[in-house]
């Protein structure tokens, strides 16, 4: 099928898909490093994680419209306000649920499942008749739209790279509060003995409450940058779930590395595939080959070995 | 169970006020008014209702079945807006044979064995005169035998893929070559377009429609340059872009459709493809001013559409209707292809049960063959033989606060053609 | 209690038997029109999967979101073959390619697949209907439970393969009819299914069926598969030890759920008239769970209520509150897990059964509370702690629990 580009134009193409890659690498991340903390560490099994998300992309679409109403000169700057806000929402909504909901239920993984999933058919009925059945248009800053040309060829959208960047704060400020802050080592100490961590004074309730309040901010900021990229709807949130738990799942649920791989992998497969195949095709051949891999080794790409 | 109108406040109910329906009188078209004078002598319940439907001797009962839960309920609030004024403006104006219309609405929920559970409902239980609803090919694939087991009469608003003509249903939008093929010719001839890539969601109306504008561009004599589908609710277009971007055609024909439409224009207009320049040059026949509230006005702006109706037709029954839906619907609201089709529905049904004298569904079909409407906001409409309309395509050009403007209209009629020889 | 003869049918439960099928196959026949009917049949089609779910995730612990893949494959098995009687060149020759389905004539496909042939047989289809998804569900679980892969795992494994079958079958509509699905079906055999008096007698079929279904369900749940697959969702590891495969168990009972939620398919088809991807989906799975877990996760006659009254619910509320109906079903998917986790079934063995007479608890039962006993839930092979869930506070997340794979490296 290359015969007849030159070579020029096949290394042009090559970038672009190896960057397509990386976005799409990058959006994986994002939908699941939220879960992969409430899942992962919690092992409460979020169903409502696309519904966070969409929240966090209502709370950027109500700052977009507060700030062109009232502060049209600083709208460049809204989607820094916005994600900050949307993280800040989902973070409340993410306590209140874990308070009113999830804390009951830590015993029974698979009723988290079933409340949540009810939990998420409420959040897009309120959706729709706070917002309307219809899909919300985001309007967003004019220097986040739009391409850096790099050659005549390459063309490096902007919101791709800002999703990138994105990613890599997050993921490195995850790093760090998981792993070099006083919260993480004790969702850590929770996560492998729960009784044990308790008697040495962990509060492990409120540690729970952060834990998955974070998880459920993160989703939003994650929510919030996809306006950039998708639709906001009521109904959207349910577009990512199966694709979000898959990354989580196939990555080994408890490593954050795993996650981080996983999406890499699942990417790289997905948008190689989908140059060389059609779309559906596409699709279908990665969640096969994800759900084959995951039968062979079913612990995921990085398994902690700790004996239990 | 939600019984005859008006129906409990929706949202969109409480958004228009009693003053807002007074105003709507007032602004319906002055043709519309003069047909109100003839007042029909309302004959007996025992003339015009033989076959045992909702009739009395002041109202008439129809049905609306359209999703309001679920994934198509963004796609289809417009439709059952557009019907519910309809019908109170048909009110308004004396009814249907001297008769009220009450209509019972029932929601579809975006789940096909609903559809078909609510149609039989309303047919069996309810005995309704007519039904205005469906909007996915597959809700209608799914009535359509309780349709034809019962008796009933379907007024389909959506544009849709054709291979289909049956006597209960009368389809107001466009069959797929009747927005298909004008499409085509246009952008060959005013913009001497040689190669396309056609793009879709994975169902059945993208790949049929694709398949007929692929049969068209190769009788041109042109090429089709790529041909590919991604599953409903994709929502990664990066690599069909850089494939657009290698094979560099001159228009994209896309059928994008719901949540994925969001995603791909975002996307295409991240990559640097700028729609204003026309290189290439995009093409659609799925996105419609609705569907442009949600992409954004300014991420579509250049794009190009083939289809019957858009908001901003210029002819004073289209202001008139926009004005009304305005003044019913609040002022924010915007109509597009399909909402106008759903609004022919009631009007085309109240001419034939009006030709015919009678409710009763047999009598209404013999009648519906060349029923006209002159006040359609998109000009003048007739149904054929084939229960399909005659009408007109335009082209529109995507503006950036989200209105198309028409930049070609086709002369004639154009026939529906549902089983298109030679497309198949 | 070894010695002793199993009894598959203590008094209470034939009671319960004998209530439900004098309300399936009396009061509600009396009771409502034909169109109602076909609708309690339709309702009754889900409870096959529930009863399923029952075995395997109330017994067996293995919760499937998947159930939806099982339910249509059978489903499209019965409408294959629906579909290709209905598809005769007498009724299909103003096609291009008469003799074949309308939407392959559609798709430029000319001459019928190869594997849609044996679908021209009843006595194949009726074979395929259970095997085609008993099959499936046996190299899925195969593949998993061989592997030790368990719990929340396997919950989104099976649901990422419904995701991969919608996309495949919506993807195929060549083969499969796909988004719209394989529609208009009108004979069997010659019998046109869409009359009322057809309806009716499918209503009655498909009763029969979930009775049986029942009473197989029954004859597991209190057969020593049953004990064990308790034994193996409270301590699997345990089990284990004592020397069982566990995993054969667990293939055993997904796939006996695979195969009732096939029937459920199957009757689905003839009573509604069509199949669509939308039953296959990870939505209607989710949802085939709620019937279950409404009804009682532990109780098999619960699942049919469960059933019935979660549609029913959704049927009426919808009609008359559409805005509403997903706040009532998102509230009750939090309600039976918060509040009631045994469903109807629990609060009826805790608020009814109590009040019994004695003849209703059988003989055993009623020495065991002069006893002093307390428990409700007594039957003559031992005092049953299985009808509980577990929500045991010695337990740790299953995901966590290491025991599916971090021991089996």
């Amino acid at each position: 099928m290359f015969a007849e580009y030159t070579a020029s134009e096949l290394t042009a193409i090559f970038a672009m898909q190896g960057f397509a890659g990386l976005i799409l690498f990058s959006v994986l991340v994002l939908m699941a490093l939220g879960l992969a903390i409430i899942f992962g560490q919690m092992g409460v099994i979020n169903m409502a994680h696309g519904e966070f998300m969409i929240l966090g992309a209502y709370v950027t679409y109500l700052t977009s419209n507060l700030f062109s109403e009232y502060m049209p000169s600083l709208f460049d700057g809204y989607f820094f306000v916005a994600m900050a806000m949307a993280f800040l929402v989902t973070f409340l909504l993410g306590m209140l649920v874990e308070w009113g909901l999830i804390r009951h239920l830590y015993k029974r993984p698979l009723d988290t499942l079933l409340a949540t999933w009810g939990l998420s058919l409420i959040l897009q009925q309120i959706y729709r008749s706070v917002f309307g059945a219809r899909e919300v248009g985001v309007t967003l800053p004019d220097w986040m739209m739009g391409s850096y040309p790099l050659t005549d060829m390459v063309e490096v959208p902007i919101n791709g790279i800002f999703v990138m960047v994105l990613t890599l704060v997050i993921s490195i400020g995850i790093y760090f509060l998981m792993f070099r802050s006083r919260w993480g080592k004790q969702v850590r100490a929770v996560v492998q003995n729960r009784p044990m961590a308790g008697a040495v004074g962990i509060n492990t309730e409120k540690v729970d409450r952060l834990t998955f309040g974070i998880g459920c901010g993160i989703a939003g900021i994650a929510g919030s940058a996809f306006t950039m990229i998708g639709s906001t709807g009521p109904t959207s949130g349910q577009l990512y779930i199966v694709d979000t738990f898959l990354v989580v799942v196939f990555g080994g649920a408890q490593s954050l590395l795993g996650t981080i791989a996983s999406a890499f992998t699942i990417s790289q497969a997905q948008s190689t595939m989908e140059f060389f195949l059609s779309g559906s095709m596409a699709k279908v051949l990665t969640l096969l080959f994800v759900v084959g891999i995951l039968m062979l080794r079913p612990q995921g790409l990085f398994a902690l070995k700790i004996r239990r | 169970m939600m019984k005859k109108a008006p129906p409990k406040a929706t949202r969109d109910d409480s958004q228009a006020s009693r003053r807002g329906l007074l105003k709507m009188l007032a602004a319906l078209p002055a043709s519309l008014m003069l047909a109100s004078q003839i007042s029909w002598a309302a004959p007996a319940t025992s003339e015009v209702n033989t076959s045992g439907l909702a009739v009395t001797d002041d109202t008439v009962t129809v049905g609306i079945l359209h999703s309001i839960t679920g994934t198509m309920a963004i796609s289809e609030t417009g439709s059952v807006q557009a019907e519910k004024l309809a019908i109170e403006q048909i009110n308004a104006t004396g009814g249907v044979l001297g008769r009220q219309i009450e209509y019972i609405q029932e929601d579809g929920a975006s789940d096909w064995p609903t559809f078909a559970e609510k149609s039989k409902k309303l047919l069996v239980n309810d005995k309704v005169a007519a039904v205005f609803g469906c909007w996915t090919s597959a809700s209608r694939k799914a009535v359509l035998p309780v349709f034809e087991q019962y008796n009933g009469m379907l007024y389909y608003p959506t544009f849709y893929e054709g291979l289909e003509q049956s006597p209960n249903v009368i389809y107001t939008g466009q069959e797929a070559t009747q927005q298909i093929i004008a499409g085509i010719d246009w952008v060959v001839k005013e913009k001497g377009a040689k190669s396309f890539y056609l793009l879709g969601s994975d169902y059945i109306w993208p790949r049929t429609s694709n398949k007929i504008a692929r049969k068209h561009i190769e009788k041109l004599g042109l090429k089709v340059v790529g041909e590919e589908y991604y599953p409903l609710g994709h929502t990664q277009f990066n690599s069909v872009i850089n494939k657009i971007k290698l094979r560099k055609p001159d228009v994209i024909y896309a059928i994008v459709v719901g949540g994925s439409n969001v995603a791909f224009y975002k996307q295409l207009k991240a990559a640097g493809i700028d729609l204003t320049k026309e290189k290439p040059l995009l093409l659609t026949i799925s996105v419609t001013e609705d569907e442009i509230l949600g992409i954004g006005g300014e991420n579509i702006d250049g794009a190009y559409a083939a289809m019957k109706y858009f908001q901003s037709l210029d002819n004073p029954n289209n202001e008139a209707f926009v004005k009304a839906f305005k003044e019913r619907w609040g002022d924010d609201i915007v109509i597009g292809d399909v909402t106008q089709a759903a609004y022919l529905g009631p009007w085309l049904w109240k001419a034939a049960v009006e030709k015919a004298g009678s409710f009763d569904i047999d009598k209404v079909r013999a009648a519906s063959p060349g029923i006209e409407l002159t006040t359609a906001p998109e000009g003048y409409v007739r149904i054929h033989e084939n229960h399909h309309l005659w009408s007109k395509t335009r082209v529109g050009l995507a503006q950036p606060d989200g209105q198309y403007k028409v930049v070609y209209e086709s002369e004639d009629l154009i026939e529906p053609n549902p089983f298109p020889e030679g497309y198949q | 209690m070894n010695h002793k003869q199993i009894t598959y049918f203590p008094r209470k439960d034939l009671i319960g038997f004998a209530i439900l099928a004098a309300v399936l196959m009396l009061v509600l026949p009396m009771a409502l029109d034909v169109f109602r009917l076909n609708l309690v049949g339709k309702y009754l089609t889900y409870a096959f999967v529930a009863i399923g779910l029952v075995l395997c995730w109330g017994y067996g612990g293995i919760l499937s979101l998947g159930q939806g893949v099982f339910f249509g494959l059978g489903g499209y098995c019965m409408a294959m073959f629906l579909k290709l009687e209905s598809s005769d060149p007498e009724s299909t020759k103003i096609q291009s390619t008469p003799g074949i389905p309308d939407f392959m004539d559609w798709n430029q496909i000319t001459e019928l697949p190869w594997w849609w042939e044996p679908f021209y047989s009843l006595p194949f289809t009726l074979f395929a209907v259970v095997a085609v998804p008993v099959l499936f569900a046996f190299i899925i679980s195969v593949a998993m439970f061989k592997r030790r892969v368990g719990g929340v795992y396997f919950a989104i494994i099976t649901q990422a393969i419904a995701a991969i079958l919608t996309i495949l079958i919506i993807g195929q509509q060549g083969y499969t009819g796909g988004v719209n699905g394989i529609t208009d079906l009108r004979t069997l055999l010659g019998w046109d299914i869409r009359t009322d008096e057809a309806k009716t007698i499918l209503y009655f079929v498909c009763c029969l069926l979930l009775l049986a279904s029942l009473a197989t369900a029954q004859i597991i749940r209190r057969n020593k598969v049953g004990r064990i697959l308790v034994a193996m969702r409270d301590q699997e590891d345990r089990v284990r030890f004592s020397g069982y495969d566990v995993s054969n168990f667990k293939i055993f009972v997904f796939c006996m759920a695979a195969a009732f939620s096939a029937i459920g398919g199957a009757m689905f088809t003839l009573q509604v008239g069509f199949m669509s991807p939308s039953f296959v989906g990870i939505v209607p799975s989710i949802e085939m769970v709620i019937y279950c877990a409404v009804g009682g996760r532990l109780s098999l006659l619960g699942a049919v209520y469960g059933s019935l009254l979660v549609n029913w619910a959704k049927t009426s509320l919808s009609e008359s509150f559409p805005e509403l109906w997903l706040f009532g079903l998102g509230a009750l998917f939090i309600g039976v897990v918060l509040a009631f986790p045994n469903g109807i079934a629990g609060l009826f063995q805790r608020y009814v059964e109590p009040y019994m007479p004695a003849w209703y608890h059988g003989r055993v039962a009623a020495k065991a509370s002069e006893k002093g006993n307390s428990t409700t839930s007594g039957d003559n092979v031992t005092p049953d702690t299985s009808e509980e869930v577990p929500t045991g506070s010695d337990k740790q997340p299953a995901t966590l629990k290491g025991g599916h794979y971090v021991n089996a490296e």
